[in-house]
């Protein structure tokens, strides 16, 4: 009993300090207005998805032809296209699309660029020479071209786009994750977890993973905006996610018979993938002056 | 030049060749396994479905089809080197053949794309520097985000709204309005080029109000990237100690910026440059789709269309190789511009 209640402060203690670090990290991000805005954006984001059928004003797949290309006004907010569906309820379907890829890209490339890049840095030697030239082949090539390439072997298709593009956005995780390792490698604690006897994946999970993170979060935030123009872009060019899905760079395809007349259906949906995107280059640029150290002083 | 630095530099430069090699090996076996992965019977897509079977094996057998992998891989590398991608399934020509007359056309919107960001990028960097933390500073840094938000081929189509229907600033989608087609000979294969070897300084006009969009919304794709990088090579130049020596010294502040400063970061900004250079080709394929422009990024968009993977396999390690090849020769040309780098 009396152990345990020992046991217990430090821990307690720790959540604390935690907290206060987190309290102290808002304050901070606090001052910066455009990372605000950027949090904003991304939170709305968020919400939208998640209550997009609450805030629809019309169903996202429905055809009505009597009311195809309307312009923008009462009925259809952001104007109908050339199905009569409402615009405004289609791009509010489209940010579950978003997320959708956003997340699945993110959440597969960056463990398998930072499991890459830890195990080069903290093996070294012919592990690292391997893995960091097949990391440089892949960041040799510009991503757009590879997501294309890829792409265009696995089949059109939102899935499809996303692995794709995961196949392309892992490396710099690599090269990223690669150069933390190999400046703390050599620190004490290190020595002294090895000597305690921690195996080589423990040490890399648990250890090292866990330093690169702050980096790593920054990187993402950019990323996600990168994610989402590569996303849309294949969308463009037909091959990302398939109509009637109402994903933003494929309504702007549609769109482009139109622009001269009907300029809505393709103008609204660039609106919010630019939105979008713009949101989380300014929460990545306001997570990059708090969180990595190297630009901190800049 | 002693001998052993002379050894020191052939070690460097086989280095280099070495890695040049090895990296655009890896890059023809991507595009080897990609080929491959593809659900579509490459056989198939040459006779037709309803092709007999002794057809099917013969073209099966032409193809190598029957051979292990790594040998596939051999002939394909084997081939590549000979200058064979294969053969074009929609165009029926090889598909050197339709990368070198679609190249020209892409090359020279990028280029004209690079001078224009290169020219506007660089100076609002400089402006972004030189009054850190001020207005300009942050109207580079808006300008220079959106550059990075909006997608381009959005913009594209905005443009072409607003400059060429409403407006008529500009000429259309196309190189030429359809009335100057025709009328120069290609010799380049650059319109611009050509026209005025020609003489036709009217065709050249005409060429020039097609160009100007696309090559300014690309100048504006690359600004972005320049702007930023030039802002922070150049506050570091200007927080060196020689400027310190130079401001004491009572020389101007525009003297120091440019013939000090600028001077030297200009061996990080041709890094800088040449990597988007690059990009721009990436960005041609998208803006030449909106633009209808005859080059090779609407070759590749076209070709991903209908699935023919020798031409998309072939754009893809052109546009590939030239991304490396620039990426390989900055570096070389970094070691020879600074004598510190080695």
């Amino acid at each position: 009993m009396n152990k345990a209640k020992e046991l217990d402060t430090p821990l307690q203690s720790l959540g604390q300090a935690r907290r206060a670090q987190l309290l102290k990290f808002w304050q901070r991000f606090k001052r910066n207005k455009l990372g605000l805005l950027g949090l904003g954006i991304s939170i709305t984001l968020v919400v939208l998805a998640i209550f997009a059928p609450l805030l629809a004003t019309h169903d996202p797949y429905e055809p009505a032809l009597y009311e195809r290309l309307t312009a923008p006004g009462a009925e259809f907010w952001l104007g109908s296209d050339e199905l009569g569906r409402d615009i405004y309820t289609r791009i509010l379907y489209g940010t579950r699309l978003t997320l959708f890829i956003v997340l699945l890209v993110i959440l597969t490339s960056a463990p398998i660029g930072l499991l890459i890049g830890a195990s080069s840095g903290f093996f070294g030697g012919w592990v690292d020479k391997v893995l960091m030239r097949i990391t440089d082949i892949f960041l040799s090539i510009p991503k757009l071209m590879l997501a294309l390439a890829f792409v265009a072997a696995l089949g059109p298709g939102i899935v499809n786009a996303a692995i794709a593009i995961t196949l392309t956005a892992w490396p710099p995780y690599a090269r990223l994750a690669r150069a933390e390792t190999l400046a703390i490698r050599k620190s004490d604690y290190i020595s002294a977890i090895r000597l305690a006897g921690a195996s080589r994946f423990r040490i890399i999970f648990r250890h090292i993973v866990p330093m690169c993170m702050s980096s790593v979060i920054v990187r993402m935030t950019f990323d996600m905006a990168g994610i989402i123009l590569i996303a849309a872009g294949l969308g463009f060019i037909g091959l990302g996610a398939q109509p009637p899905l109402p994903e933003w760079g494929a309504m702007i395809s549609v769109g482009r018979k139109f622009i001269f007349d009907q300029w809505w259906v393709a103008a609204m949906p660039g609106i919010a993938i630019f939105v979008v995107s713009l949101g989380f280059n300014l929460l990545g640029d306001a997570l990059r002056d708090l969180l990595d150290p190297h630009l901190r002083n800049r | 030049m002693d001998v052993r630095k002379f050894i020191d530099w052939i070690k460097h430069t086989l280095l280099w060749l070495g890695t040049v090699g090895i990296t655009l090996l890896g890059l023809a076996t991507i595009t080897f396994f990609i080929s491959r992965i593809v659900p579509i019977d490459p056989v198939l897509s040459i006779v037709g479905e309803k092709a007999p079977p002794e057809v099917y094996d013969r073209v099966f057998l032409e193809l190598g089809l029957d051979q292990p992998l790594y040998q596939q891989f051999f002939n394909y590398v084997l081939g590549i080197l000979q200058g064979d991608f294969g053969t074009s399934f929609v165009t029926n020509r090889p598909v050197l053949e339709d990368l070198i007359s679609f190249f020209p056309a892409t090359f020279e919107l990028a280029t004209l794309g690079l001078i224009i960001g290169v020219i506007t990028g660089v100076s609002a960097g400089v402006v972004a520097a030189v009054w850190h933390d001020k207005w300009p500073d942050h109207i580079v840094r808006i300008v220079g985000l959106i550059g990075y938000s909006i997608p381009i081929f959005w913009l594209a189509l905005i443009a072409l709204l607003i400059f060429y229907a409403k407006l008529d600033w500009v000429g259309g989608p196309g190189q030429l309005d359809i009335s100057y087609e025709d009328i120069v000979e290609p010799v380049t294969g650059m319109i611009l080029i050509d026209s005025l070897l020609a003489g036709e300084t009217e065709v050249f006009y005409n060429a020039l109000s097609h160009i100007a969009l696309p090559s300014i919304l690309l100048g504006y794709y690359s600004l972005a990237y320049i702007s930023r990088m030039t802002r922070s090579v150049m506050l570091e130049q200007l927080s060196q100690e020689y400027i310190l020596t130079a401001r004491v010294k009572g020389l101007s502040e525009w003297r120091i910026v440019i013939f000090h400063a600028l001077r030297n970061a200009a061996i990080p900004l041709v890094t800088i440059i040449a990597l988007s250079y690059g990009g721009l080709l990436e960005g041609s394929v998208l803006i030449e789709t909106v633009f209808a422009w005859p080059g090779l990024g609407n070759y590749i968009a076209s070709s991903l269309l209908s699935a023919d993977m020798n031409a998309v396999m072939g754009g893809t390690l052109l546009v590939g190789a030239v991304f490396v090849l620039l990426n390989m020769l900055t570096e070389l040309l970094y070691k020879i511009l600074d004598p510190r780098a080695v």
